[in-house]
This record gives C-alpha cells, structure tokens and sequence, in this order.
C-alpha cells in the first residue's frame, strides 16, 4: 500500500519534472546571481562583530561583541547623523507626498489630451537626469558669484548668498530638488489608480448634483488612499536610510553638520577610512532599523486601513 | 462623459490649466536655462546677463567638450556598460519572470520570497564590497553589470504583466499543440509583451547611463570610468582635466569658459536619455504598478 502511494507519487514528480523542467532551467542562472550578489555578501555582516584584519579575512577576524556598535552610540556625532538622517526622510516624505497627488489630481481634470500629454512629457523629463547633472545644475545655478539664483538677488538688492556653504540651507535644497526631480514621476502611479475609479461613481454623484470639486474630494481622493497606503509603508522601509548617491554629491565640509547621514558615515568609515568592522556595524544597525520599521507599519497598515505589502 | 458646462465649471477649467501651466514652468525654465547658457558667450553668463535666450550665440563650448578624450572616453564607456548591461538585465528579468509566472511552477511562492527579500534587507556597502573584491571582480568591466544584473523591482513588474495579460488558454493551446515552455515564450510571450519589454530597456537603460556609484567604488582606472564619474569630476569637484589645462591660453579664459563648458556638458549628458522617454511615456503606467510589489 504504502509503496504504490510512493510509486505514484514518483511517476507524478517525474511527469511534472518532464513538462516543466525548462522553467528551472531558466531559473538556474537567476538564482545563482541572488545567491552570488546578493546573500553571499550577507555572510560578511558577521564582520560587524568582529575585527576585521585583512591578513584573518571575514572568516578568520577575532569576534568582539557589540563593541563596533557601542562605539556608534558613545560617539559625539552619532545622535547628529541619525536626526539628519530621519530629519531629511521625513522632510522629504511631508513635502514629497502630497504634490504628486494634487498633480495627478489636476491632470485627470484636463479633457484636452495634447495638453495632459504634454504636460506629463515635461514633468517627467526630470526624473531622467542623472544625479550628478542634477547636483552640477544646484551648484551652477546656486554659486555665490555666477549662479542666476545670487545675480537675481543682487540685482533685487539683497547680498549674495552661498547657499551650499550653509548648513541651514541644506535640507530645503535636497529636498526641494529630489521635489522638482520627483513630482511628475511619482504621479504616474496615482494616474493609474485614478484611472481605474468606477466612472459609475461619478455619475452618481453628478445625478446628485456634486460639482467638480466635490467629487474630487469624495471620490477621486479616497480612491487613491490604498496607492498611499501602500507607499507610505514602503517608504517607511527607507526612514532611517537616505540614499546617498545625491547627498555625497551635495555634500562639503561647510554643511557637514546638516548633510552628515547614515549612508555617507558609512561610505566614509569604510572606504575612506578603512574601519571595515565599524562601517558595517553603524550599516547593520540601520537596516535592522529599516527592516523592524517596514514590518510595524506593515502590521499597522494592514490592521486598521486593511491595505498592506503583505 | 459629456458636462453641460456652467459658468463655474469654466472657472475651474481655467484654474486647473493656469496651475499646470505654472508646474511646466517651473521644471522647464532650469533645463531651458541650461540650454541658452550653453550657447551663450561665457562672459555673459558670468555677468547674469542671460536670462531668456542666448546672448552672444556661441557654439565654443561644445567644440571643447568633444576635444576633450576624458569625456569621450567616459561617453564611449558608458555606451559600452549600457549596451552590455541591459542586455544581460533583458535575459536574466524575462528568465525569471516567466516561470514565476506560471500557475503550477512548484515552489514559486519559496523563490519569490527569497527574492524580495533582498530589496529589504542586503550585506550593505563593506560586505558587498568585500566579496565584489574577493571574487577578483575589481576594476574590470564585469563589475560594471554583473552586480547590477537584476532589478527584483522589474522581475515584479515583469511577472505582474505576464500572470495579468497572456491568457493562459493561449498556452495550454500551444502546449496541446507540441509546444514546450521555451517555445512559448519565444512565440507567444514575448511577442505579446513589447510594450513592457520596451519600458524595461528604457528602465534599466537609463540606470546604466546614469548610474555612478558602483563606478567610484569598485573602479580605480580612469580608462574604465563611465561618464557620470567624468562628469563628477569636472561638474562637482571642478577638475578640468590636464589636456585641457594645457590648451587652453591663460587662467582667465579657462575660468570664463569653465561654465558655459559645464552647462554644454550637461546637455550632451543628458540629451540621449530625454530624446528617448517620451517616445515609451504611453506604457508608463504598466512600468510602475505598485500592486506588482505584492507576491
């Protein structure tokens, strides 16, 4: 009895194994490159723990403990980088939430198609450039003495400024960029989910004599609160880790007390300094952060607007 | 849906297209900017007389920027790294989504996660670095796309795409018919999804052109350096680089020069990446289904 069950459940497998073979196939080289690239390096997170020598090599360091980790917290600069770090997360998230929103709203108001296509052509242009050209652009146009942002100053009458020297500036530029960068990309998705509101509901509502205005708010904007729940909670994810492509960029010793984030300490430690085991003791605290953040908002989200990743 | 317009209804239309209106402005006048200051005479710009169009059209600028080897070599590349990179990423992105996207492949649900998870959680910048190192993979091309060889985010898309918009009749027809997994996917999938296809060169594409970092940190030759690391250091760090220092007449006229060549640069940067989006901009909206994130 129980052997035919096996021998049938063989014949099943090999069966299966016969028509759908060609899938593992190709799933083979797609596999080894998640494993080679992505969880191999996950192994030296170990150095964390560890002096890291690169005589002994990640396997053979002395362990240490939490000693990498202590230091972080002893340092003088550590609460600095961590209230810059969330400080430019969250300016960006309250600056750049709501306008991609508000531009998908407009434009699901325009009937004339040349000019949503056109708009939408120039508002995505941006996210297109790269981030050293958007970086070179904020020099450029920002320089105290040649920038077109100080000559309008002067010839309004004020003193030139330099803005980049200045830490108090600094967070309004990132942010207001990655705004001008961002705002049309990150309306595309809102587009979508306007797009598939029932027109139904409109039509109800007109019956009912809602205006244009009235309808947006009642209808079109509860509409898109699952878009939003979804991304803030991916967003949420990236709290404690502001990219840093952009900011090493916009980065120099004048505005280091404002620009000084997790990712540049790391880069900065590491490479440049060389401090191996400290560098990815301060990386892993952050994602373990990032990661514990991503799973409460996950639960939150999923307990009270019943929308979650997972 | 047809409106009975009303004197109110026109107000709103009009409001709703002057705000647009003033949205364009905003994010065009900065790249209009750069345009004209690249045509102008460099002592203009520098004296702020440029504003609205270019004030002493000069085409100089550009001259100096195709003289100069260190940027045509980061040009040449980059079109290198583009072109191999996204390839690759093509083959691997079709290679998993297709059979993630297939309704019986047994421990599909097992890989998918194994696969998200490292857009939440990785070895970080030493780690990675270290193996990247060990692996002998420092300063040499490969390291330029085998890292990079997958984006989760697009096998997402991909999979999403594939399991929402091939009717999988239309695969058990081929398969009644003599077709196996491969064939299908030559014949029928792919065939049927060049809109996204399309999109997914556009997105990887343009992350290859544009992309710096593995550059400055797995490569130490010049030679090999892509352009956005060349544009760095003439942009950012303002490093002309020695040929120039050496052919240009004085100090002075460098200087004066320096920032019309900085703007032509950005537009010869920039230019094959926006002449190239607004021709896919129509799939956009299938690109970036955010509901594709969840398995």
């Amino acid at each position: 009895m129980q052997k035919t069950k096996t021998r049938i459940n063989t014949s099943r497998w090999k069966r299966y194994f016969a028509r759908n073979w060609q899938l593992y196939l190709l799933l083979i080289p797609v596999i080894l490159y998640y494993v080679v690239f992505h969880y191999m390096p996950m192994l030296g997170l170990q150095i964390a723990f560890k002096d890291y020598s690169f005589r002994r090599g990640i396997w053979g360091s002395r362990w240490v403990g939490f000693k990498h980790f202590e230091r972080f917290f002893r340092s003088y600069y550590s609460g600095q980088v961590i209230s810059n770090t969330l400080l430019i997360s969250l300016y960006s998230l309250a600056v750049g939430m709501p306008l991609p929103i508000l531009l998908a709203l407009l434009l699901n108001e325009v009937r004339h198609k040349w000019f949503k296509k056109t708009v939408q052509t120039v508002t995505y242009a941006p996210y297109f450039i790269s981030t050293v050209v958007l970086c070179s652009m904020i020099f450029l146009f920002l320089s105290p003495d040649s920038g077109i942002v100080n000559r309008l100053r002067i010839s309004m009458g004020y003193e030139s400024i330099y803005f980049m020297g200045k830490p108090s500036m600094f967070k309004t530029i990132y942010v207001l960029s990655g705004v001008w960068q961002r705002t049309g990309w990150n309306s595309i998705i809102y587009m979508a989910a306007l797009a598939g509101i029932d027109p139904q509901l409109h039509e109800a509502a007109m019956i009912d004599g809602a205006g244009r205005l009235r309808r947006i708010w009642h209808i079109n904007l509860p509409g898109l609160i699952p878009t939003m729940v979804v991304l803030l909670i991916l967003n949420s994810g990236s709290l404690m880790s502001v990219g840093f492509e952009k900011i090493f960029l916009l980065q120099n010793d004048l505005n280091r007390s404002s620009s000084e984030v997790i990712s540049t300490l790391v880069y900065q430690q590491g490479l440049i300094q060389h401090d191996f085991s400290y560098s990815t003791a301060v990386n892993l605290f952050n994602a373990v952060i990032n990661f514990v953040l991503l799973v409460a908002v996950n639960q939150t989200a999923r307990r009270v607007s019943e929308t979650s990743l997972w | 849906m047809h409106y009975i317009r009303s004197k109110k209804d026109l107000f709103f239309d009009i409001f709703v297209y002057f705000l647009l209106c003033i949205a364009m402005l905003i994010i065009l006048y900065p790249l209009y900017f750069v345009i004209i200051a690249s045509f102008s005479d460099p002592l203009e710009v520098l004296a702020g007389r440029v504003t609205w169009r270019p004030v002493g059209f000069s085409t100089e600028a550009y001259k100096m920027v195709f003289k100069d080897s260190q940027v045509m070599s980061g040009y040449k590349n980059t079109i290198l790294y583009t072109l191999a990179g996204t390839s690759l990423n093509m083959v691997l992105t079709v290679a998993a989504a297709y059979p993630l996207s297939r309704r019986s492949l047994f421990g599909k649900n097992v890989i998918l996660k194994f696969m998200v998870f490292t857009m939440f959680f990785s070895g970080g910048l030493i780690p990675t670095y270290l193996h990247i190192s060990d692996m002998g993979l420092l300063n040499t091309f490969a390291v330029m796309i085998l890292p990079t060889a997958i984006s989760t985010y697009n096998v997402m898309i991909m999979r999403t795409f594939f399991v929402n918009s091939i009717p999988y009749e239309l695969e058990e027809a081929a398969y009644v018919d003599g077709a196996n997994h491969l064939r299908s996917l030559a014949s029928i999938v792919i065939p049927l999804s060049k809109p996204i296809l399309a999109v997914m060169v556009l997105f990887y594409a343009v992350t290859h052109w544009n992309a710096y970092f593995s550059a400055l940190i797995y490569l130490s030759d010049e030679k090999r350096y892509p352009l956005q690391l060349v544009l760095r250091s003439i942009l950012i760090q303002n490093q002309a680089s020695e040929e120039s220092l050496l052919n240009v007449e004085s100090t002075f006229n460098r200087m004066l020069r320096g920032e019309t060549i900085k703007y032509a640069l950005i537009i010869v940067a920039s230019v094959p990446v926006l002449c190239l989006y607004p021709f896919l901009q129509k799939y956009f909206v299938k690109g970036i289904m955010v509901g594709s994130i969840k398995g």
